[in-house]
């Protein structure tokens, strides 16, 4: 279990709005975002064509990834790399484990990857041995703050500067102004060293072309460059589904991909790796691991999830949607935070894991419009409510408070009675028309906010003297 | 020939706001639409939908399509409950038969903006109220529905009333439907911050068509003391008197 589930999924909600910090941390960065990804997009006429197009790839590599990915392992190995399929996170842990013990390596150095996190692969490097460093400088300083990611491509904006300045002040013992400038030249200096000592750099990977069998990397600060060159050992890790067919589909997915993510028309590093150091190359490493990471994914080809598979892992659902603006990542508890984060928990985890995340949405649909590949995250949501109930996942009160309104919507007769019902029974709580404290699960809305008193006379029974008026 | 539309009062409408489908009754007359209100219509499921109850929401949907069978046009004054009938009750339906007539009465549903500026061409009313109005894009009449113009361009031509954008108008005010009560802290957060864009622009009032932002919001200003008010689209329309001498 994830550290952060002791607590109630509600409660870690609550903490976070109680927390000024994250509060100021995260309205400002998401603001900024929506804002840059806005604008950046208003320039682009063609950027609805685009995300149509990206979709359309993302569907038909789907249809065909047994296919693509036997074409990426085949081009890999021809060009000298080796590629491993991992079925469980257990498996890539062990995979990766594995390659470091051959290699004899003592440190690794990492470019930012969810599919690392994912899988917990630093606590294992660390368990044998092997000391990782994050070399992004988000990662870098939730790794110093012994914490993780709370966004999928921001992973320490929960942070404001100030709190890094302390960190690094506490850590590093480098007392300084929280100018991120500053603080950004501290961390590249500490990381400097590292690069040139790691026997092992290990990555993500936001797509590999099956065709050209080349991982792609897209990062802004150019140490995924270092990372996959460096060290004598490159090993990247790639869910199954970031397989696209040919270098067209990958332009198409460049010229999106920044722009919902942070509003830049290209990130500053555009990594094309292809394979290890070749006869007669000066530098690259000698070997190259491809780790394909399955962990339910390919389950979810046939199953109720499968849209959620044509993520880019932007991050713009995140920005946008109103309770992650509030709750900021680490509320949601899973390596994932976020609308596209509750049906990847889902998917890696199953239905029971997301009973309350599930709910953790208004369904306000701010996520699918963000989207670059319009992913349909609130249907997929209520689907997971859906499984959440019929499973019997969801608690008994709940079911039967809505089966007896279902069955009460039926009974137009009694439906018409139940206002009157209410109207006796609200009688003691409403003053001038309003309601100020209810019991129950009723106080849970008349705590913040006023509730109406059911009207003396409904529309229905309103409706004869309407029709009396419309004769005269 | 007169037009004649049914009326959906649902729900949240037909008990804690009759006097907003009151409202829409007199607007409609006065624009020579004959309305009716189809007897036994209850709530549209939306909120069995939304938690996950499919079977007990298509139960509701197929009562609900047999009671607006018959009519020429829908009136739905509530962009969740419109987005509903329009986008979910066909795929509701597990027979060709229901599916049709389902798709059927989503094709003939309106919501009010839309009804009015769409179907029937009206955009010039008076204000029944003074001062300055912003308006509050619902989740599911802008993203669902993909309605952000027929409002407003009501407002902006509104006779008597200053009309102002709202900032971040197209961000959800944390209703959200049984989202309110599970997560009420998160809901009232996302509210309060609605709320802070809606006083900042110096409106006497904001304007929505749903019935489930205006709960959430009339209920945060009430609580809050607020002098802003929140209305109903239909509240703040008034037919204009026609102008003398106007073709």
């Amino acid at each position: 279990m994830e550290p952060e589930l002791a607590t109630p999924f509600r409660e870690r909600a609550g903490r976070a709005l109680d927390d000024r910090f994250l509060q100021e941390a995260l309205t400002v960065a998401t603001t900024k975002f929506i804002t840059l990804r806005r604008e950046a997009f208003a320039e682009l006429p063609e950027g609805d064509a685009l995300r149509d197009q990206a979709r359309a790839i993302k569907e038909a590599t789907l249809q065909r990834l047994d296919y693509w990915l036997e074409r990426l392992i085949e081009r890999i190995e021809s060009r000298g790399g080796h590629v491993h399929y991992a079925t469980s996170a257990d498996e890539a842990r062990r995979v990766v484990l594995d390659i470091a013990r051959r290699t004899g390596a003592r440190m690794a150095v990492k470019s930012k990857s969810m599919a690392t996190e994912e899988i917990h692969l630093n606590d294992a490097l660390q368990a044998a041995g092997v000391t990782p460093v994050e070399t992004d400088l988000g990662e870098y300083i939730i790794q110093l703050a012994h914490e993780r990611p709370s966004h999928i491509i921001a992973p320490a904006i929960h942070k404001t500067k100030g709190q890094v300045a302390e960190l690094f002040a506490r850590e590093l013992g480098r007392e300084t102004e929280p100018d991120p400038e500053v603080l950004t030249r501290i961390a590249r200096a500490e990381l400097r060293q590292k690069f040139l000592d790691a026997d092992l750099g290990i990555s993500g990977a936001n797509f590999a072309v099956a065709e050209t069998g080349t991982v792609v990397l897209v990062t802004n600060e150019g140490n995924g460059r270092m990372v996959t060159s460096l060290p004598r050992v490159h090993v990247a890790v790639m869910g199954v589904e970031k397989v696209i067919p040919s270098m067209t589909d990958l332009a198409v997915f460049l010229a999106i991909l920044a722009k919902s993510a942070t509003g830049q028309k290209l990130s500053v590093y555009t990594s094309l790796v292809n394979g290890p150091r070749r006869g007669g190359e000066p530098e690259g490493p000698e070997e190259l691991h491809l780790v394909l990471l399955d962990n339910g994914r390919v389950r979810q080809i046939a199953g109720p999830l499968r849209e959620a598979l044509n993520c880019l892992r932007c991050g713009a659902c995140l920005n946008v949607c109103p309770v992650y603006r509030q709750i900021g990542g680490h509320a949601y508890g899973y390596t994932y935070p976020g609308p596209i984060g509750i049906l990847l928990t889902a998917m890696l985890n199953g239905p029971a894991a997301v009973k309350d995340l599930a709910h953790a949405s208004s369904l306000c649909g701010a996520c699918m419009d963000a989207c670059p590949v319009r992913i349909d995250i609130p249907k997929m949501l209520i689907e997971l409510r859906r499984e959440v109930d019929q499973q019997g996942i969801a608690p008994w009160p709940e079911r039967a408070v809505f089966g007896a309104f279902a069955w009460l919507l039926q009974r137009p007769r009694l439906y018409r009675l139940s206002a009157r019902l209410g109207r006796l029974l609200q009688r003691p709580f409403v003053r001038g028309g309003r309601i100020r404290w209810l019991p129950g699960l009723f106080g849970e809305w008349t705590r913040t906010r006023d509730l109406p008193a059911v009207a003396r006379r409904t529309f229905h029974e309103r409706w004869a003297a309407l029709e009396r008026e419309a004769r005269r | 020939m007169t037009p004649t539309a049914a009326l959906m009062i649902t729900c949240l409408g037909d008990v804690l706001y009759p006097e907003v489908g009151e409202r829409i009754v007199r607007l409609l007359r006065g624009l020579d639409v004959r309305v009716e209100f189809p007897a036994g219509q209850t709530c549209c499921g939306l909120p069995l939908f939304n938690s996950g109850y499919h079977a007990e929401a298509a139960a509701v949907a197929r009562r609900t399509v047999a009671i607006f069978a018959a009519a020429e046009q829908v009136i739905v004054p509530s962009g969740s409950c419109a987005w509903m009938v329009k986008h979910e009750y066909p795929g509701l339906m597990t027979s060709v038969a229901e599916r049709t007539a389902a798709e059927r009465v989503a094709g003939r549903t309106h919501e009010l903006s839309q009804f009015l500026v769409k179907v029937l061409g009206r955009r010039r009313f008076r204000s029944a109220v003074g001062g300055r109005l912003t308006y509050h894009d619902s989740c599911h009449l802008l993203r669902g529905l993909h309605e952000a113009e027929s409002p407003r361009a009501l407002l902006r031509e509104l006779a008597g009333a200053e009309f102002v954008e709202l900032p971040g108008s197209d961000e959800c005010c944390g209703f959200g439907g049984s989202f309110s009560v599970r997560l009420p802290e998160v809901s009232t957060a996302i509210l309060d911050k609605k709320l802070g864009n809606v006083e900042a622009t110096g409106a006497d009032c904001v304007v929505a068509c749903d019935a489930g932002c205006l709960m959430q919001m009339r209920g945060g200003l009430a609580r809050r003391g607020s002098r802003v008010q929140a209305l109903h689209l239909a509240e703040v329309l008034e037919v204009e008197e026609p102008l003398g001498g106007a073709p």
